[in-house]
């Protein structure tokens, strides 16, 4: 197909609005299948009553159409724009974060951001550098995709990292996913996604781990190094009882994700960031064919 | 494992009976309480207008709708999705909340620590597990918000609910030193070694 895409900015503002308060309502697919599978597995009666009923909210949320979790979370939006995309990016961000506003106020959701040292709520879910807005190029032609995630507060402080060096190896990456998650126990909700970035700096080896623990289940990290640890770390933190809740069991997390960046030669950092068992994400897709909107 | 059907409020021995395992269920009022609540009334010595005596407090704050006052909604406020959040961080006003507020039960996700087990021990209470992330099934539990207090901190006001049948929960730390948290931590101590030997990690 030959031509421009060009993007409208108020269906921008739309898309941010409808994309955030269904992302707080409908889990994806492949969540709810990852419930299943843990469902299946679970060999503890408690924990196989708590995820009876985290699979009941599930269809309790899309009954009553009413919120997943009561934690709105703090709002991100990845932006991947494609070749020949015309888009004002400076209007771009406006407008996600004007429909983030809306969404609060309109539906009206909690917001749950406020000033990071006065503490005050805007009651737009709103506030410096709130919404994150990421922005990266795609190799996908006359395509613009917005993704939606709110990410809960409990999960997302079982945050950590650490800047491992070189004779620490791989053991030590390995020695801090199992601590923290130990750590983390119950506090993050599982049963959790555990996001977990390799390498590259400190700013960086963060950002991945985010994009581990946000990616969907059964998607494989591209570097083969790093998807040989996913399987090994996902079948170890699940064989240390926390389960779901940190109430005991099996379940404690649906996967480990792991996401790699080269690192310098004296440098070894891993970081963690969990995403709870409210998994949620929405996304709108924008092409020539109109807007298309899903997970 | 005995399940427990409460009216609210409790007396000391009523929360004492509750042993780690059993489920309770309850009716009537419950107090919605998190971080700056409880920041604004212990570190800076704000009086809370509740009488908590013998209540039950749930670590929350819920997304609501602000509303014209009437009998469904007396505080102008109603319901829209209430659930819990992480008790952990605020472990240090699990003590105060019962000796100065006479709270007897605290109901959260994903546990207290010792100084709140010690809490539950010497003055009678116990912790109830809510299944975190579960709102849209915790709101049908809830039947008004009655009252509202340091309104200033919204939505981290202090919410006085009207609930019905709101449960089961799930004991998890009780009067008598008893810990399902504490037990999965040792469990998970206890299997932390192998699952590094599996990971062909070196001791």
């Amino acid at each position: 197909m030959s031509g421009r895409l060009h993007i409208d900015i108020p269906a921008v503002e739309e898309a941010a609005k409808l994309l955030y308060i269904r992302a707080l309502k409908l889990l994806p697919d492949d969540i709810k299948r990852g419930f299943g599978r843990l469902d299946a597995a679970e060999t503890d009666g408690t924990a196989k009553t708590i995820l009876a009923t985290m699979i009941e909210n599930i269809a309790v949320a899309e009954k009553t159409d009413n919120l997943l979790c009561q934690d709105t979370g703090i709002p991100i939006f990845n932006v991947e724009i494609g070749r020949d995309v015309e888009v004002d990016g400076v209007e771009l961000k406006d407008a996600i974060r004007r429909g983030t506003a809306r969404a609060t106020k309109e539906y009206p959701l909690r917001s749950s951001v406020v000033h990071p040292l006065t503490r005050k709520n805007e009651h737009t879910s709103s506030g410096i550098r709130v919404p994150v807005i990421n922005i990266d190029f795609v190799d996908r032609p006359q395509t613009l995709r917005i993704e939606m995630i709110p990410k809960g507060s409990g999960s997302e402080n079982g945050s950590f990292l650490k800047m491992l060096i070189p004779a620490d190896g791989i053991d030590g990456i390995k020695t801090f996913v199992i601590d923290r998650v130990m750590e983390a126990g119950g506090k993050v909700c599982p049963p959790t996604i555990v996001g977990v970035g390799i390498g590259g700096t400190s700013d960086l080896c963060m950002h991945l781990a985010k994009v581990a623990a946000t990616r969907a289940l059964g998607s494989v990290c591209e570097d083969p190094e790093g998807a040989k640890l996913e399987a090994l770390l996902s079948n170890a933190v699940n064989a240390l009882g926390i389960g779901p809740q940190g109430l005991g069991g099996d379940g404690t997390a649906f996967a480990v994700h792991v996401e790699t960046a080269a690192t310098h030669i004296t440098m070894n950092p891993v970081a963690i960031n969990i995403q709870c068992h409210s998994a949620r994400r929405a996304s709108a897709t924008f092409t020539p064919s109109g807007v298309e909107i899903g997970f | 494992m005995a399940h427990h059907v409460f009216q609210m409020p409790v007396d000391e021995a009523q929360a004492r009976k509750l042993r780690v395992g059993d489920t309770v269920t309850f009716s009537g009022s419950l107090f919605g309480i998190r971080d700056a609540t409880q920041i604004h009334m212990f570190d800076r010595g704000r009086k809370a207008r509740f009488d908590m005596r013998g209540h039950a407090v749930i670590h929350t704050a819920p997304n609501v709708r602000k509303v014209p006052l009437s009998n469904e909604c007396p505080a102008g406020y109603q319901p829209v999705c209430v659930g819990t959040t992480t008790s952990d961080r605020m472990e240090r006003f699990t003590h105060p909340l019962m000796a100065q507020y006479g709270v007897r039960f605290v109901i959260g996700k994903g546990g207290l620590r010792e100084a709140s087990a010690a809490a539950f021990r010497e003055i009678g209470g116990a912790y109830l597990a809510v299944i975190g992330g579960t709102a849209a099934l915790e709101t049908t539990w809830i039947e008004r918000i009655l009252d509202v207090d340091l309104d200033d901190l919204n939505p981290e006001s202090l919410w006085h609910f009207q609930v019905r049948d709101f449960g089961p929960l799930l004991v998890a730390m009780d009067s008598h030193g008893g810990s399902i948290y504490e037990r999965v931590r040792e469990t998970a101590a206890g299997r932390r070694a192998a699952a590094l030997a599996a990971l062909g990690v070196k001791a």
